[in-house]
């Protein structure tokens, strides 16, 4: 555990329980980098020293991240279910996704995670038009993520692949009808019955790729906050932590895509 | 007592004489049941004996008043292990005692009579495999060995009989079975013990177990007049299943004589044994499990049959002995074998009820 | 007092409330609505949790009327199906998971270890109005109409059988899940980081052992049912198909889904109540409690086990006897570590110097209580006897016992220790004792008639049932009666205390904690200087030293 547990007490030493209406000079112990004996102006009251508090919100960070694991994890549970009952669905499901976008949109968010790398760094050694420059480019990919996700859903919205929409079965019955798709995958047509179990499939693409996107829009915002931010002078004065852990939460969103591009865009590929 | 006015007191009488505090025991697996119920009472009475007996003596010696200075004491390796290890070994005694009854309760014996029972908002519809229906009713025979298969039609229901100590869950969309053998004749309570909906409270029944020749009386006087693989040859023939299972050398779907039970390997290399659960994944979602050697093209009847329609095909499957019942299905179906079956005709002709009366089919 | 009583309290001629505390820091709504103090927060967490258990016990006590006749002759079906939905919703969500962590953690946490406050203030703040938007969504499902597919939401009843706000429940138990989750993100990242110099983890009260466990838990468990509920609504409003069978989907994926969550959140209801016990216990018997260690390690490892154990709640439905034998096993198992406690608590009052004030009352009834609820618990996780009582009364019966026996007490035991601390005012002591016995012949009276009515089959969930059934019901509802009284009393003496109880000084109990070596009520940063740990948790001999040095020096001429 951290220094300030370490210090004072365990050899035994002896101290009183001080009554409150004593004042005692508190025996605090210095603030990183600062040579005065004031405490920075972000330090919060209830912290020791600016590492705890820059420790504490880091853990707070990591935990959260936990929380979403398993927030996902309960889709991706469904997903090993249905995915081992109807392999053949969702591999013809599978088939209507454009492995290119999802190719792209990978690249696109493992540039941004880069570019945002960049902007911790940039932070942490106090460059600010680095750091603007940095959350700009995250930003913008961000947007071309979204932008791109928003072309496949607009395809997915024309063929009737929306569960619960009018979902079309015709595109899987007769996979001749959609020559684009059928140019790449000579699919030969379903049954009904399994037919009807990509509706599963598109039901966790759109909750999975859907639960992400939203994750995507909160961070695009977030960034935007830090970008204006970022211009009048913050995150570069050693109070790094807003954007060391938002870099924590976007590269968690670019994690949870590529499981994603893995599982739902490239099943019967090997 | 005469103060109190007979009025009020009728409910105290009517309560005590006719409040049950245990369940009767009405299956061969009730009393073993309550010997493992006994048996964890006793370990939990003396438990919690024990526990209460301590803190009352600890509280009495050692109160503040008799015993003012408390001793510090940090604790002790030997009692932890103890307390741990004896009711691990409690537990472990009641876990395996326990899983072997439940091993007892869904494991039904090989010469286990057959109902099927169907749960929907808010009624039990009882199928007997001789034609007998009944709701919210269910009539067994003492002494026998009897195997219930459950399916809902919409929600989970549970089907529950306490005086059997058996409960089992009607799912939508899956069998589950249960079995036991009922010991006293007498009428006993069915519940409905899973909530299902506004009228999860009314979905209770009477099991009613009757002495053997009771039964048989039953039986004949309840029959509908024709036995469940009796109405399942009539589907058989209208749903145009015989276009494709025709018992022909060059049908397209495998002949479903002595199918049910047989060991089959399916398209994809597995190989399964051919129970009620496989026959109704085959009609609803064959082209999952489809015999190896056959082409997929049997379409599936989702939404064309209703639970018992499936019940009714099965137990006409399972009764297949010979090709025969096959054959009389070819001579009353409309179309043609050579033709997909695809479209199920409208139902058949008296003609067909004729000629599926001809023989009974074989139990 | 006589000598049956810890209690020391001040001269009560010169006592005064300490005139700056945290409750007279500022005033005005604004301060308290937008505070970050940890104690402001558990005091509102306290307003709210109450008005919730207001509403799900008036529910409780309708159906407990209703259930007085065999025939459904007081309220329709469909009203009786969402009294008992809103009753368990309420219950669970809104009042036994946020109490404990929200009252008691976050008012204890940041004291017991020595800092100022929870490590994220803000976010502190966020879980509550988290939890009261939450309760907004409920409280509007109930007004326009109500829910009725029990607290369990079982698919397919809930997706596609049902006209109720199914929806507005939902939405209401997903933003009170992330309630949950902050407060548990918040109280480990306290406790790791935040603990004062000299206090290892091993000189930590059991209290907050108890709580870690409990968030590890929140932190684990808590987002699945997040992700059950969007299922759910998503299902109903557009049909995704996840858990209908007609499209391909399980409705038995929902249960697992469910219980992986509502398992873990059982003992998310009990372990705070544990850690309370363990410091009644020790105080009341001024001794440490016996097996420190062994209760620490007890509480992870509780918390460890819940996550293998959902399954026991879906026995019967079609799981595979394979994964039956695993789930029973492991539910036997995780009742180990509960037994563990138990006996380390009897053990605690061997040579110890026992007094009987409200809190160890209390105490004592949760541990009878929860070794009741226990017990009957491990007759649920031995598959044999699930099969016959599973979805009775005895279920009902089982989960009371340990939730209302157990939490429950625990809670009025931790509420009364702490009410001094707290307040600044003591409570009335032999109302206190009354209202303790009151509450544990009423709870049992209620309760073990069910355990009769589960084993003869009365089925759960049931608006009106066989007439045979009525002599044990109607004494369950007699029993009912006499609970209410048991939380009435309280619910009023303690509100009285706020005026006219006894100023109750720093440390009324003589306890060695060190949210008692500071005023109460406490200072708004709790400790003008962060204290220095050097002496083990339940070290009564330091407190006596620090007692003896006290009066040595406030009057050192006697000397």
């Amino acid at each position: 555990m951290r220094g300030w547990n370490a210090r004072a007490g365990i050899t035994g030493e002896k101290r009183r329980p001080v009554p409150n209406n004593q004042a005692i000079v508190p025996a605090a112990s210095e603030p990183a980098g600062a040579g005065h004996n004031e405490h920075p102006s972000y330090l919060l009251h209830h912290f020791q020293s600016v590492e705890q508090q820059a420790d504490t919100s880091n853990f707070a960070m990591w935990l959260f991240l936990l929380t979403e694991m398993m927030f996902f994890g309960g889709l991706f549970t469904a997903y090993l279910i249905y995915r081992n009952w109807y392999y053949l669905a969702f591999v013809a499901g599978s088939h209507q996704l454009n492995v290119v976008w999802g190719t792209l949109n990978t690249v696109v968010l493992i540039c941004s995670s880069f570019t945002m790398a960049m902007g911790v760094w940039c932070a942490e050694t106090r460059r600010r038009s680095g750091l603007v420059l940095c959350l700009i480019l995250t930003f913008i990919l961000g947007l071309g993520f979204l932008g791109i996700k928003t072309i496949e859903y607009s395809e997915k919205i024309e063929k009737h692949h929306v569960p619960g929409f009018h979902y079309n079965l015709s595109s899987f019955l007769d996979p001749a009808s959609d020559p684009e798709i059928f140019k790449e995958y000579h699919d030969k047509p379903l049954p009904l019955d399994i037919a009807r179990h990509t509706e599963l499939y598109f039901s966790l693409y759109f909750l999975m790729t859907g639960m992400h996107a939203l994750h995507m829009i909160i961070g695009i915002g977030i960034l935007g906050f830090m970008i204006f931010r970022a211009r009048a002078g913050a995150y570069i004065s050693g109070h790094v932590t807003f954007v060391e852990n938002f870099g924590l939460y976007w590269h968690f969103i670019d994690i949870v895509w590529i499981y994603l591009f893995a599982l739902l865009y490239l099943i019967s590929r090997h | 007592m005469n103060h109190i006015s007979p009025v009020i007191w009728q409910f105290p009488v009517k309560w005590m004489t006719n409040f049950p505090l245990f369940p009767p025991e009405a299956s061969t697996i009730a009393p073993q049941m309550d010997a493992l119920l006994f048996f964890m009472v006793l370990v939990s009475l003396i438990g919690l004996t024990v526990v209460v007996l301590l803190i009352i003596s600890f509280s009495i010696l050692y109160n503040k008043k008799r015993h003012p200075v408390a001793e510090q004491i940090e604790g002790s390796i030997l009692l932890e292990a103890t307390w741990t290890i004896i009711p691990l070994g409690l537990f472990l005694v009641m876990f395996v005692w326990g899983a072997v009854i439940y091993f007892r309760v869904f494991t039904p014996p090989a010469n286990a009579m057959n109902i099927y029972v169907v749960g929907k908002q808010w009624m039990w519809k009882i199928e007997h495999p001789g034609g007998q229906h009944e709701i919210n009713a269910l009539h067994v025979p003492a002494g026998r060995a009897v195997q219930l298969t459950l399916i809902s039609q919409d929600v989970f229901h549970s089907f529950s009989i306490p005086a059997f100590r058996v409960k089992r869950e009607a799912i939508p969309g899956r069998y589950t079975t249960v079995w036991f053998e009922a010991t006293t004749p007498g009428t006993y309570h069915l519940f409905c013990t899973q909530y299902c909906g506004t009228n999860h409270s009314q979905m209770i029944g009477d099991v009613v177990v009757q002495t053997p020749e009771d039964y048989r009386k039953w039986l004949s006087n309840s029959t509908s007049g024709v036995s469940l693989a009796q109405d399942g040859e009539r589907l058989f023939a209208s749903l145009s299943c015989s276009a494709c299972h025709n018992a022909r050398p060059n049908a397209r779907g495998p002949n479903l004589a002595n199918v049910y039970g047989s060991r089959l390997t399916l398209s994809n290399g597995q190989t399964i044994t051919a129970d009620e659960a496989y026959l109704r994944q085959s009609i609803l979602n064959p082209s999952q499990h489809i015999t190896q050697g056959y082409a997929p093209i049997m379409p599936t009847y989702q939404g064309q049959i209703s639970e018992e329609g499936v019940i009714a095909l099965i137990e006409f499957i399972k009764n297949l002995n010979s090709d025969y019942r096959i054959q009389q299905t070819l001579n009353t179906t409309d179309l043609p074998p050579e033709s997909e079956g695809k479209t199920p005709p409208a139902a058949q002709a008296p003609a067909a009820k004729a000629h599926a009366t001809q023989g009974r089919v074989k139990k | 007092m006589s000598t049956n009583t810890i209690v020391s309290l001040p001269d009560q001629e010169t006592a005064r409330i300490p005139k700056k505390n945290f409750l007279t820091k500022e005033n005005g709504l604004l301060s308290w609505l937008l505070t970050r103090d940890h104690k402001r927060i558990a005091i509102l967490y306290l307003i709210t949790t109450t008005f919730f258990f207001i509403i799900g016990g008036a529910a409780a006590a309708l159906i407990r009327l209703e259930l007085l006749t065999p025939t459904g002759d007081m309220v329709s079906s469909d009203t009786y199906n969402k009294l008992f939905s809103i009753h368990g919703i309420i219950m669970v969500f809104f009042f036994l998971v946020p109490i404990a962590p929200g009252v008691l953690g976050n008012f204890l946490i940041p004291l017991m270890i020595g800092a100022k406050d929870v490590a994220l203030p803000r976010i502190n703040l966020l879980s509550w109005y988290l939890f009261v938007i939450g309760g907004c969504f409920e409280l509007y499902m109930m007004i326009f109409g109500g829910v009725d597919t029990g607290w369990t939401f079982t698919t397919p009843l809930s997706t596609h059988y049902v006209n109720s706000h199914v929806i507005g429940a939902a939405m209401g138990i997903f933003i009170a899940g992330f309630s949950s989750i902050l407060t548990g993100i918040n109280f480990i990242v306290t406790i790791h980081k935040m603990r004062a110099p000299g206090m290892t983890w091993f000189r930590l009260p059991l209290f907050i052992w108890s709580y870690y466990a409990t968030s590890i838990i929140f932190v684990l468990a808590t987002p699945v049912i997040a992700i059950s509920m969007v299922l759910i609504m998503l299902e109903r409003v557009i049909g995704i198909g996840l858990f209908d069978p007609t499209k391909g989907g399980d409705p038995l994926l929902f249960q697992h889904l469910f219980w992986f969550y509502s398992h873990p959140a059982v003992y998310v209801m009990i372990l705070p109540g544990m850690g309370i016990i363990s410091e009644v216990i020790s105080n009341f018997s001024r001794k440490r409690v016996f097996g420190y260690t062994a209760v620490a390690f007890s509480s992870v490892a509780i918390a460890v086990f819940s996550f293998f154990v959902w399954a026991h709640h879906m026995f019967i439905m079609g799981i595979s006897t394979y994964s039956a034998l695993l789930f029973s096993l492991f539910s036997m198992l995780v009742a180990i570590p509960s037994a563990i406690k138990v006996f380390n608590w009897s053990a605690t009052l061997y040579k110890g110097s026992i007094t009987f004030d409200t809190p160890m009352l209390y105490a004592f009834g949760f541990i009878g209580l929860f070794t009741i609820g226990g017990c009957t618990g491990v007759m649920l996780a031995t598959l044999g006897m699930d099969i016959h009582v599973t979805e009775t009364y005895f279920i009902v019966a089982h989960f009371h016992y340990v939730m209302v026996g157990g939490m429950v007490s625990a809670f009025m035991a931790g509420l009364h220790f702490w009410w001094p601390k707290m307040t600044g005012r003591m409570y009335p002591e032999s109302l206190g004792r009354l209202a303790a016995v009151i509450l544990f012949i009423g709870f049992n009276l209620t309760f073990f008639p069910q355990f009769i009515l589960g084993y003869l089959g009365m089925p759960r969930r049931y608006h009106f049932y066989p007439p045979e059934f009525q002599a044990l019901n109607v004494l369950s509802t007699s029993g009912a009666s006499i609970l209410a009284i048991g939380y009435l009393l309280p619910a009023l003496y303690l509100i009285w205390s706020l005026r006219h109880g006894a100023i109750a000084g720093n440390n009324p109990w003589q306890a060695t904690g060190l949210e008692w070596q500071t005023q109460s009520p406490p200072l708004t940063e709790n400790f003008t200087e962060i204290p220095i740990m050097d002496h083990e948790a339940y070290d009564y001999a330091w407190l006596e030293r620090q007692s003896r040095d006290n009066r040595r020096e406030e009057a050192p001429s006697a000397e």
